[in-house]
């Protein structure tokens, strides 16, 4: 089969970039779009020219790495698919594919296609995880966790952070990754000790980093690869109020003077 | 030199507590002294630097990917073993250990791998004190389901994604650390070179993929957990960017690599489709739980599989293994996938795949039951291949998977420069010639969490390296060594890709060194490598710079080194005369075409010596089997 890639093309950062037309004969329909560019690659190199750079590493939809826009939509048109799912098999013979990387003030491009997602990294050492140093674990089976609810988990912890919801929302606000982790951590018990700083670091880590606020547009459910549910940001939100009512991240100890008198009642 | 594994004496159950005892202890607060450098953030690495992170070690963490939660780990489907017995099915620690060495063949050390079996129950305490979301039981405990080569019940899980999730575990650990000032993180930074000062792994040399600088990293000890080395096949399950470099560069710096031609060939994945392809997918050795694997009893038929009655079917696992049936092992489930096509009974387009087969299942559990149990599986298979698994069998064929080989380690797991520490799949260590399933993730653990940290703390107290810094001359030599074989890559302008040149040497090792190798490939492949080493030096074309993101070249480095490792691996695929694991030669098998092992001759480590323009050197660490006396693996 026949297919045109149109694809974005900037050598560096400060660089103007533009689409370049692409011309492919030797597509297969059990061919990977990212097997497509391959070919578009080799082909470009025999010609000693610059190939596309694009990240990919697992190449079957695990790994968080790949990721870019194909006709406007984050990871292309399959839903519950990252970009290196897509096989051309669900394009038409023919047909023109817009690639893009995925765009946000939070995500500086380096080359082509190729993004910065640090910042989903400072997101998590905020509060990402659960305090427990190695060796100081109880026996597993000591804590019983709900089926339920080590499914509820489960589904959160899917998150892969690839960034796809970022570059859907309008906002670019990182709400559904930010959330995915506090609803997997929030679901276990393990996790309750630090859920309401756990929720008011990231937020506001978030906030820092340039990612906008959510208002609730649902882009990123749908561009999500792992289908996580927008109720993560729900459960983001309660726990952000939760924690900001209870003064959680507020009680400091006041600072006192040498020498300062009791107060008197 | 003699190889000395540093196993401490006594009985197995109590060596590891001897050696703990024998360590050397680093006050606190002098920890922050030293720096200590750990090269991938994969299970092994992640959870390596953030215990040492934790303990109080200034920690710099270097790995080529952009955020350390996407190593190659965060591939793994299938579980992670731990000898918990829960299921009061007769596990224990000892049952563990016995299994896994009689799964490695025989061919790993005795002590290395109890240790394994024991700490394995500490992995699962300290994941879910994590917060990894196990697979749970209705009653609120872990869940667990069995795995090929064992008849107990011992693996945890998360769903199909289980490396995913330990590795965000860890990942999780040690973005902690970050926080907290321990651990410093260089992301898109590709290791180079070793650096080694008087003796002792003092750093590294690196490229920054960004920009293209070379930058040097100083450290007082160098934490290698950098991965396998199957990519050097081209085909394989492993992520596009796991490579050899790594232990490659600290081979010809003076690490002994052992066992190199000891590959996992793993018997359940979607077989080749056309040419253009740049992996091979997985499928969770879990469906041979549920789904019985046959092939036509007629070669040649081509009828579609449901027109073909049962009685012209074989079900060849369950025939020949009655006792495991589609459980076998991975070595010789895959070896018998091979037999049935090579006998012309093979499925599929290219007569390369056999069916895995899911009907009886269905009629007896259910489809919704199976569903649950593998679906997210089912729906990988049939994005890929556009068919619908629920209503026709899957083909599988067998693909390359891990290595067992790697640099050699004793039990410290320090390689044989000082100071240099190997871990996870990087090293040789605990696996023999054959890896069970769910047993790499519970070696990268434990070696991370439990092992190097500890091992580690005890060779800098004693070794108390001195103070350097990178303007030392070994610093300088590794430095141009980099630069000058980039330059070389660079100016050759041939008019060929490096991929195309892995491709062929892929194909070259598949063919003479894959599921089963004999002299005359083997002594092939030693002349074709060398000969297509010198074309690509000739041929080559790298476009664009060094000073920039420059992918062509990082794959050029890579397959220029897996040249000279391909070498390595058919060299020792042709001395070891014996079969034995995932090392089938076809000259040494029974009657029956089962593997025939020599322990009499064979019973060794193989570590080999690099020499630059000489052939490398052999050196045999022997083992000793005391607890698990070798008898004839059958899992008839
Ligand atoms: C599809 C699949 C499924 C699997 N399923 C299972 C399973 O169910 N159970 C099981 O036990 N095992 C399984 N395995 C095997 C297991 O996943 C691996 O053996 C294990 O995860 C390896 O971990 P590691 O930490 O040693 O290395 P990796 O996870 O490969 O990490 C390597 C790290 O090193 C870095 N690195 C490498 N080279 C360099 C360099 N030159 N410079 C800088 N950084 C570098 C990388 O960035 C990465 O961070 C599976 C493997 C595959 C492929
Ligand atoms: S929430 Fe979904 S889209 Fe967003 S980073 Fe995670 S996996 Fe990607
Ligand atoms: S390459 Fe790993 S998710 Fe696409």
């Amino acid at each position: 089969m026949r297919i045109a890639l149109e694809v974005w093309r900037q050598r560096s950062p400060e660089a103007p970039g533009q689409f370049v037309r692409y011309e492919t004969t030797e597509a297969s329909p059990d061919m990977s779009l990212l097997e497509l560019l391959d070919v578009v690659n080799e082909g470009l190199v025999q010609k000693g020219e610059e190939p596309i750079a694009f990240d990919s590493d697992c190449r079957e939809g695990i790994c968080g790495t790949c990721g870019f826009m194909v006709n406007g939509l984050a990871h292309g048109p399959l839903q519950g698919a990252a970009a290196c799912q897509v096989y051309l098999r669900n394009f038409r013979d023919g047909e023109t594919l817009w690639i893009e990387p995925f765009r946000a003030k939070a995500f500086p491009l380096l080359k082509d296609l190729v993004i910065n997602r640090s910042a989903l990294d400072r997101i998590i050492a905020a509060g990402g995880y659960v305090t427990v140093n190695t060796g100081n674990a109880p026996e597993a089976n000591t804590s019983t966790i709900h089926k339920d609810d080590a499914e509820q988990a489960m589904d959160a912890a899917a998150c892969i952070a690839c960034g796809a919801c970022i570059a859907a929302c309008p906002n670019a606000s990182a709400a559904l990754f930010t959330g995915a982790k506090i609803t997997h951590l929030g679901k276990l018990p393990q996790g309750q000790p630090e859920q309401g700083r756990r929720a008011l670091r990231m937020v506001r880590a978030a906030a820092a980093e340039g990612f906008g606020h959510c208002t609730f547009a649902g882009e990123c459910e749908t561009a999500c690869p792992k289908s996580i549910p927008l109720q993560v940001i729900t459960q983001m939100n309660h726990d952000y109020l939760a924690a900001r009512l209870s003064g959680e991240g507020h009680v400091q100890p006041r600072h006192i003077e040498p020498g300062t008198p009791k107060r008197r009642r | 030199m003699h190889l000395d594994g540093k196993i401490p004496g006594g009985p197995l159950p109590q060596k590891w507590e001897r050696r703990k005892l024998d360590y050397a202890l680093v006050s606190p607060a002098n920890r922050r002294k030293y720096r200590v450098l750990v090269v991938g953030t994969g299970l092994a690495g992640a959870s390596a630097a953030a215990t040492l992170g934790e303990l109080g070690y200034r920690v710099e963490c270097v790995f080529f990917h952009d955020s350390p939660r996407r190593a190659h780990s965060i591939a793994a489907q299938g579980g992670i073993n731990a000898a918990k017995n829960y299921q009061n099915d007769g596990d224990s620690v000892q049952r563990l250990f016995q299994d896994t060495i009689k799964g490695g063949d025989y061919r790993a050390r005795e002590g290395n791998v109890y240790r394994l079996a024991e700490v394995s129950l500490r992995i699962i305490d300290q994941c879910v004190a994590q917060g990894v979301p196990f697979a749970r039981e209705y009653g609120g405990k872990l869940a667990n389901r069995s795995f090929g080569g064992a008849q107990v019940s011992r693996t945890f899980y998360a769903r199909g994604q289980t490396g995913q999730q330990l590795l965000l575990g860890a990942y999780q650990a040690l973005l902690r650390q970050v926080q907290a000032g321990t651990v410093r993180l260089s992301p898109r930074t590709e290791m180079l070179d070793l650096v080694v000062a008087h003796g002792k792994a003092r750093g590294i040399v690196a490229r920054d993929l960004v920009t293209g600088e070379i930058r040097t990293f100083v450290a007082d000890a160098v934490v290698l957990a950098t991965g396998g080395y199957g990519n050097a096949y081209f085909l394989s399950t492993y992520a596009r960017n796991s490579n050899a470099t790594a232990i490659w560069r600290a081979h010809r710096r003076g690490a002994y690599l052992a066992n190199p031609c000891f590959t996992q060939i793993h018997p359940t994945c979607i077989p080749v489709s056309g040419e253009h392809q740049s992996k091979l997918t997985l499928m969770s050795e879990s469906l041979r739980n549920d789904g019985r694997i046959w092939v036509p009893l007629r070669a040649g038929d081509k009828r579609s599989p449901e027109q073909i009655p049962e009685d012209e079917r074989d079900y060849y696992l369950e025939r020949r293994y009655p006792s495991y049936g589609n459980l076998t092992p991975r070595d010789v489930a895959s070896r018998a996938a091979k037999a049935v096509c090579d006998e012309g009974r093979g499925v599929g387009p290219s007569g390369l795949g056999v069916y895995l087969d899911f009907a009886d299942a269905i009629r007896r559990l259910g489809a919704d039951v199976i569903a649950e149990r593998y679906g997210n599986l089912f729906d990988m298979y049939a994005e890929i291949t556009g068919e619908d698994p629920y209503r026709a069998p899957m083909r599988i064929y067998p693909a390359i998977h891990y290595t067992m080989g790697g640099l050699w380690v004793d039990y410290d797991l320090m390689s044989t420069i000082d100071g240099l520490f190997v871990i996870g799949e990087a090293n040789f260590s605990d696996h023999g010639a054959n890896r069970l399933g769910a047993s790499a993730l519970m070696q990268g653990l434990a070696d991370g969490y439990f092992i190097v940290p500890l091992a580690v703390g005890s060779y800098l107290a004693r070794a108390k390296p001195p103070a350097i810094d990178d303007a030392h001359p070994a610093f300088e030599d590794a430095r141009n060594d980099t630069a000058a074989r980039i330059e070389r890559l660079l100016s050759v302008r041939g008019k060929r890709t490096a991929a195309s040149f892995h491709r062929e040497l892929g194909k070259l090792l598949w063919d003479t060194c894959g599921m089963s190798r004999n002299r005359e490939g083997l002594e092939r492949a030693l002349t074709h490598i060398p000969e297509l080493r010198d074309r690509f030096y000739r041929e080559l074309l790298v476009p664009g710079r060094g000073e920039t993101l420059n992918r062509e070249l990082e794959t050029a480095g890579r397959v220029a080194d897996y040249f000279e490792l391909g070498e390595l691996i058919c060299r020792d695929a042709l001395h070891r005369e014996e079969s034995c694991g995932g090392h089938f030669r076809e000259e040494y098998q029974t009657p029956d075409g089962e593997a025939l092992r020599d322990d009499e001759h064979f019973a060794y480590v193989a570590a080999w010596q690099w020499r630059e323009g000489e052939p490398p050197i052999l050196h045999k660490e022997p083992l000793v089997f005391e607890a698990a006396p070798p008898m004839q693996r059958s899992y008839k």
